[in-house]
């Protein structure tokens, strides 16, 4: 059945800005999508707010529409553009909730537009989980015992049959957001009052418990032929009960005999026909209960999702990019199989390897949340890695973590671990719970124990046993040779690991050189989809550890084209997401343009970067020093490596560039010693003085008194914060002594070899982003963004405008020399970000970073030009006067010099708050600070400040209100300049709520205000304290400024938690608010119209 | 994979020797290597007939987990010649699992090898197709000439009449499940117990012949419908079956075959059959019914295949017959329909067991076919 030919113009939704549960995964899947429509010829239009992402290239799409994925943006572009279909099924939840909203809106209908992928009907069947059951049981397969729910009574009438513990999980929410388990009473009534206020339609499933059984996952494709095939198996280690987003999985199942299996195959394809999916894929849930084989099946998702990456990049069987062939009328047998080139898409990958997932957390972050893994995903990213065995692909997915621990014995067990704590830690699943694992067994605990108390299955025990086996024959040997090092190797065990074991071996790098004059080396595999059975055309590889000295290795000779590595940014995580495999994309497409052979290495099997189509080569490894220097010695002796990128891949790549050179490994860029000369607070400051660049004063303390002395020296507030920090990690600003003793005595680490920094806070000065790009001699000034809170918010968690709304053109000059002086002092060569304050008409220089920053895709989107590409060439020894004459950067000017009718961009911050809790069931904090707590961003885009930013809040947070009331409570130092804005609230119509102390301030500068209760006065005779009021719907918008540190004593945080887990707009900062109120007006006005990127950048072009 | 570790060779005929260490009975085994693709099932592959006379080499990295249990057999006992693997588990896991795969390699003697770089192995025969191999451990082990020699000296499998080794000696019968609605005679070249299980499912009551049963033996259950089974070796050596099904044919008697009975068929209406370079063993082949359209994921397991088009029509002694199925990949024929008499078969496994349950209709339409023919 061909392509059918009454659909010539596709809408694609995207997932927005990244959030837990929906991240990077549907920026592979919507950048699949948008390329296969468009090489079939379809117009795309695509909307999507997330500008980090590849899909809202302008080249990706005919018209990018980076405008909030509502509604009510939506029908506008569909008004605008006149789609004949929408595809919502690449988009996650979001996409999926945006096109059911469109169609019972009716917006579809009007527009005439027809939904392709799946049907209204199928969407339904798959989430309303009640008609889902149904469909189970009508194909003949297994569902758990439950009841839908709507309200508490519900609730404990379905317990009172089921029994404890039960499982709560609320309709239409998405990551399994709000779910959770009940083992008791007290537990069963917090946890489903929750889940009936997060699902938008009140209802919650109750569910027989099937906690402690095993889980799978299988992932499928459907043509309109009905042909289905099952692309992937994924097993979890954890058992039933963790998040399978949060558990570490395994692909393909390994403990399934065929009769289980084909049985799952069996339900999962007659449950999908049964829904009714069309066309394209979806992925089905199972639990296997380990007594008696009983099956159920436990969810379905009629739709592309996080799983479906990750089997797409298991397997190399591209399912989104399938998924939109086929939703344009292809059939399988239609397609290819790009790997094989000469086979079908009509067929079943299997592999010759194991495939590991292990999840990234950042509970580090979140201070007092509830680590303990549950239905509800918590984990931020997550890395994936191939072996040909379980204990090597865990062995690597471990290391790939980038955390302290890299893997066992790495670092020392917790003080006092005893086998019995062991196995009581085993009960409860938390994040490194395979840690654990070994170290029960290493205690002496049988693999029976260890599966009884963690549920996991004994098979994956064994294995673990196995590794540990392995690393006590390597410590206890009298001499490494070179069979037991194979063998060590073949078992995952890094060079670090080994090192740990062996003491004598001097270190890492001892183990290294051991390894190399004994000629232990990894060989390089390929992904081919069929175990070898046909040849694969695809580069796309993983290293593994044979134990024949003679295995054979696949990487191809390729003698003509230099080869550029790209060291890709690992697994996402808080401070380090998709913005780096942005510009790691970028270098591909751009080098491979200019005639190289671009290498991309990386673990992150979310993003577009691990996607074998964009690169010439693709190294599916962990980057660690270890595994890429393996890379980079296939890579040496199949051809020339003319150099590897470190500066786009974040922080990851950048710590290994000092020893890749020390190794021999040419770095591209940027040189190492140049890194350090930046990163090293000595050496900058000392190219700083020479420069005679400002930079605020500060000093090293190792204890209280030092930090004290210090602070008295430059005067309060002072930052604070470790000496070695990662994303902010750890800072706090400290407005008096008492704070800054508790500081210290907070931070444990506090040693003469880790000391703490303390640096003179600069208190309402403005902050300033630059991303620029030098060759040596000239500067190209990417763009400068202007913040919208205060210096003293972690330039990642706050919202900034380009161009600066507030800054002259003096200021700008200012910001270009300093830029310029930073890298010809530092020696950068490509791209460098820099951080300054401005206060009272002086710029100081806050931090430099010579590498891609988070807003580089932020600025190539707002100002047309793409940087990253730029920046690729230019470390390749192309100088910006050459890039300019070859187009790649435009002729003349730079983001410094934007005409005066330029399109104002916003970039706004997402937050995770509203997925923590503590271990009572509150909410965390939502405090913004130095340290980076936001998950993903969202761009407005539109020809005025108060429009962009009011489209900036729609995506990021749902609208601001135009009406309503607004609850102000402000610190002191802010009341004065607050009193504007919230005047203007009040004239707007707003009611305004407020503390007794604010509301003085503002009646006396005439703003009428109604005094709430403030929390900690506990609610009067029929007068709620104002977090009752929150919690209770009756305020729109809160504005509350905090004073001091954050935490459960300030009062703030209570009014803070509250507006989250209402959902409502939460102002921290005085220029918040004033940004705010500009959107509000401009919300008010109704002149929020929708404007493709590429309309916007041909305003740019033809303007400057 | 703890405690001490017997060295192991894989030795093939082109000279090539692939170490590893001893897995199962230790010994040295003689047959024809081959790569299986599934990464389910080794329990039922092991135990599969058609794998007579074969070294089956495993792709899928990790081998036994599941163990071995007494329901998943499909036959009496292991047939391959040899069981090449590269990491087999320590500790099997399924509720079902009675014991270690180790354990029952062991016990029935079958000499394997652990540790082997199945990969490399696997490209090496894709590109230069399934060839004599050694299983050589323990005492075995020798000098690689010596190996090598053993292997030369051994026989090939291009020729090979092995049906008749692994054919019930005595007929049996499998009762219907429910209420007997039609018999079948089921020629046994190395059928699995599945096939019969299949039909006893549908209401048929089947009684597996040996492979050397005549026309009368036929008759004389009084069969609706003649079933030709899978098995080893080459269709060509097989001019009994062949000659028995054109007998059957003759007589309109409803017939279906699957893989070795589809290459008897094809045979008796006169194509002709080759040794393909490494056949298809897999349980994820897509196969295009050549009428509708549609793919079906099957299970294969063959090494020979039948000469033709997919589409293709032809004349046959027994009338007009045409290429119904064939391989997405390759296309390999798959299957056949006779016009004129009521005949059909595929290369692949509707039974499945190992693989995939795509196929099972199959089965339905033996059973509308024999409706028919009543």
């Amino acid at each position: 059945m061909p392509k059918r030919n009454d659909i010539e113009h596709v809408l694609v939704i995207g997932s927005g800005p990244i959030v837990i549960g929906q991240a990077a995964e549907f920026d592979y899947s919507g950048t699949q999508a948008c390329r296969v429509l468009r090489a079939e010829g379809l117009r795309v239009s695509l909307v999507n707010s997330n500008p980090a992402t590849i899909m809202t290239d302008p080249e990706f799409a005919d018209a990018t529409y980076i405008e909030p994925v509502t509604p009510e943006y939506v029908e506008k572009v569909i008004a605008a553009e006149r789609p004949d279909a929408l595809l919502a099924t690449l988009g996650g939840q979001t996409a999926l909730n945006t096109a059911v909203a469109l169609h019972e809106r009716g917006v579809l209908e009007k527009y005439g537009v027809e939904l392709i992928g799946a049907d209204i009907d199928a969407i339904q069947r798959g989430e309303d989980r009640q008609k889902f059951k149904d469909i189970v049981r009508d194909v003949g397969g297994d569902v758990p015992r439950s009841a839908v729910c709507h309200s508490m009574e519900e609730v404990r009438k379905t317990v009172a049959e089921v029994g404890l513990p039960v499982v709560i999980r609320p309709s239409f929410t998405m990551g399994g957001l709000g779910s959770g388990m009940a083992h008791t009473d007290e537990e069963l009534e917090r946890l489903a009052s929750v889940g009936l206020e997060e699902s938008p339609v009140t209802e919650v499933l109750i569910e027989e418990s099937v906690l402690g059984w095993k889980e799978y996952e299988l992932e499928l494709m459907r043509d309109r032929h009905d042909n289905v095939v099952v692309v992937c198996s994924i097993e979890n280690v954890d058992a039933m009960g963790v998040h399978t987003g949060d558990s570490v999985t395994v692909a393909p199942a390994m403990t399934l005999t065929d009769r289980e299996y084909q049985h799952m195959r069996d339900v999962g394809i007659d449950v999908l026909r049964e829904v009714g999916v069309d066309t394209g894929g979806c992925n089905i849930q199972f639990a296997i209960n380990p007594a008696d084989g009983r099956m159920i099946v436990i969810e379905m998702n009629p739709r592309v999702s996080r799983s479906s990456a990750l089997a797409s990049k298991a397997t190399g069987f591209p399912i989104a990019k399938i998924a939109a062939k086929l939703a344009i009328g292809y059939t399988l047998d239609e397609i290819s199989n790009d790997i094989t080139g000469e086979t079908p898409a009509s067929f079943e990958p299997t592999l010759d390897y194991v495939v590991v997932k292990v999840p990234r957390f950042a509970f580090e972050k979140f201070p007092g949340a509830d680590p303990m893994l549950t239905t509800t995903m918590k984990s931020v990213g997550e890395a994936m890695s191939l072996g040909r065995s379980f204990p090597e692909a865990l062995g690597k997915a471990m290391r790939s973590m980038e955390t302290k621990r890299v893997g066992f014995w790495t670092q020392p067990d917790p003080e006092g671990a005893t086998l019995e704590s062991t196995l009581e830690d085993l009960r409860t699943a938390h994040d490194g719970r395979l840690y654990a694992v070994e170290r029960a067994l290493r205690l002496g605990g049988t693999v029976a124990q260890v599966h009884e108390a963690s549920g996991i299955d004994p098979w994956f025990v064994d294995q673990i046993a196995l590794i540990g086996e392995v690393g006590a024959e390597v410590r206890d040997a009298p001499v490494l040779d070179q069979q037991l090092l194979r063998r060590a190797k073949r078992t995952g065990l890094s060079d670090r690991q080994i090192a740990s074991l062996r003491p004598e071996l001097a270190g890492e790098d001892g183990v290294r050189t051991l390894r190399h004059r004994l000629g232990v080396h990894p060989v390089f595999k390929t992904v081919d989809t069929c175990a070898a059975e046909f040849e694969a055309r695809t580069p796309y590889h993983y290293s593994a550890y044979e134990a024949d000295p003679a295995a054979e290795t696949e990487v191809a000779p390729q003698p003509e084209r230099p080869k550029v590595l790209i060291l890709g940014s690992g697994p996402n995580r808080i401070g380090q997401g998709i913005e780096f495999d942005y510009s790691c994309v970028h270098a591909a497409l751009a080098l491979r343009e200019a005639g190289f052979e671009a290498v991309m290495v990386n673990c992150n099997p979310e993003t577009v970067s691990t996607d074998y189509d964009t690169s010439d080569r693709l190294y599916f490894e962990p980057l660690t020093f270890e595994d890429v220097l393996e890379v980079v010695r296939a890579e040496q002796s199949s051809g020339t490596v003319a150099g590897v990128i470190v500066q786009l891949g974040g922080q990851t790549p950048l710590g290994l560039a000092q020893r890749l050179a020390d190794a021999g490994v040419p770095i591209v860029g940027t040189p190492p010693q140049a890194i350090h000369l930046a990163e090293d607070r000595g050496a900058f400051g000392d190219v700083l003085r020479s420069a005679g660049l400002p930079a605020p004063a500060y000093g090293t303390a190792t204890s209280f008194e030092g930090a004290k002395r210090i602070a008295d020296e430059i005067g309060y507030p002072v930052l604070v914060r470790p000496s070695y920090v990662l994303g902010g990690r750890g800072m706090e600003i400290v407005y008096d002594e008492a704070s800054l003793a508790g500081y210290i005595q907070r931070a444990t680490e506090v040693t003469p070899e880790h000391p703490v920094l303390v640096d003179r806070f600069l208190d309402d000065a403005i902050e300033i982003d630059v991303d620029a790009l030098f060759d040596g001699e000239e500067l190209f000034l990417g763009g400068v963004m202007e913040h919208i809170e205060e210096a003293g918010i972690h330039s990642g968690d706050s919202a900034c405008a380009l161009p600066p709304i507030t800054l002259g053109r003096t200021d700008l000059e200012q910001v270009r020399r300093c830029t310029e002086a930073i890298a010809r002092g530092v020696g950068v060569r490509g791209l460098l970000n820099v951080q300054y304050a401005l206060k009272d008409d002086v710029l100081y220089v806050l931090e430099a970073n010579p590498r891609a920053s988070r807003t580089v895709p932020f600025v190539s989107k707002a100002t047309a030009v793409p940087l990253a590409k730029a920046a690729a060439l230019l470390m390749t020894g192309m100088p910006i006067t050459e890039l300019r004459e070859r187009g790649v950067l435009p002729p003349e000017g730079d983001g410094g010099q934007l005409p005066v009718d330029a399109p104002v961009a916003v970039k706004e911050a997402v937050l995770p708050f509203h997925r923590f809790r503590t271990p009572e069931g509150h909410g965390v904090d939502s405090l913004l600070g130095p340290e980076m707590k936001s998950t993903g961003e969202v761009m407005g885009v539109d020809t005025s400040f108060g429009t962009a930013f009011a489209k900036s809040q729609a995506g990021a947070y749902g609208s601001l209100p135009v009406s309503g009331k607004v609850f102000v409570s402000v610190a002191n130092r802010d009341k004065r300049s607050l009193v504007f804005p919230v005047k203007r609230l009040a004239d707007l119509g707003f009611e305004v709520l407020a503390t007794s102390g604010t509301a003085e301030v503002l009646r006396r500068n005439g703003v009428p205000c109604t005094v709430v209760r403030k929390h900690y006065q506990g609610s009067g005779e029929d007068e709620p304290n104002i977090v009752e009021v929150i919690l209770d719907g009756g305020v729109d918008m809160v504005i509350n400024t905090p004073y001091g540190n954050s935490g459960p004593r300030v009062d703030g945080y209570e009014i803070r938690t509250a507006a989250v887990s209402r959902g409502i707009p939460c102002v921290t900062t005085v220029q918040g608010a004033a940004a705010a109120v500009h959107g509000i007006e401009a919300v008010i006005r109704g002149d929020l119209g929708v404007r493709s990127l590429q309309q916007l950048q041909a305003s740019l072009r033809d303007g400057s | 994979m703890s405690g001490t570790r017997t060295p192991a060779a894989l030795v093939l005929e082109d000279g090539r020797i692939f170490r590893g260490t001893a897995y199962g009975a230790q010994g040295r085994s003689l047959g024809e290597a081959v790569f299986c693709t599934g990464m389910t099932g080794y329990q039922e592959t092991l135990t599969d007939p058609s794998y007579r006379g074969q070294i089956v080499v495993q792709t899928a990295p990790q081998i036994g987990n599941t163990g071995w249990n007494d329901e998943d057999d499909e036959s009496s006992r292991v047939w391959v010649a040899g069981y090449v693997v590269r990491d087999p588990a320590r500790t099997p896991s399924n509720w079902r699992a009675t014991r270690s795969l180790d354990d029952e390699l062991r016990a029935q003697d079958v000499v394997g090898i652990a540790e082997v770089d199945t990969r490399t192995l696997t490209r090496h025969i894709r590109e230069h197709g399934a060839m004599r191999a050694g299983v050589f451990s323990g005492d075995a082990l020798a000098s690689p000439d010596d190996m090598v020699a053993e292997v030369l000296a051994s026989p090939p499998m291009k020729g090979a009449d092995l049906a008749g080794q692994v054919t019930t000696d005595k007929p049996y019968v499998v009762a219907a499940e429910g209420e007997r609605r039609y018999r079948v005679a089921a020629l046994d070249l190395g059928i699995k117990s599945n096939t019969p299980r299949q039909m006893a499912k549908r209401g048929i009551e089947v009684h597996v012949l040996p492979a050397s049963s005549t026309l009368d033996d036929l008759l004389a259950v009084e069969p609706d419908g003649v079933f030709l089974s899978n098995g080893p070796g080459d269709p060509q050596t097989q001019t009994h079956a062949i000659e028995l099904t054109k007998q059957v044919l003759g007589r309109q008697m409803p017939l279906f075959g699957i893989c070795f009975g589809n290459q008897i068929l094809g045979r008796a209406l006169g194509l002709g059959t080759y040794k393909m370079r490494f056949g298809h063993r897999g349980i994820n082949v897509p196969v295009l019914d050549a009428d509708t359209g549609r793919v079906a994921i099957t299970a294969q397991n063959h090494g020979f295949a039948l000469e033709g088009e997919p589409g293709q029509r032809f004349e046959s002694p027994f009338g007009a017959a045409k290429v119904s199925h064939y391989c997405a990949n390759d296309g390999t024929v798959e299957g056949l329909r006779c016009a004129d008499v009521p005949a059909f078969s595929v290369q692949y496994h509707p039974e499945a067991a190992a693989g995939p349950h795509d196929a099972n209709p199959l089965f339905d339409e033996f059973v509308t076919l024999m409706e028919k023919s009543k």
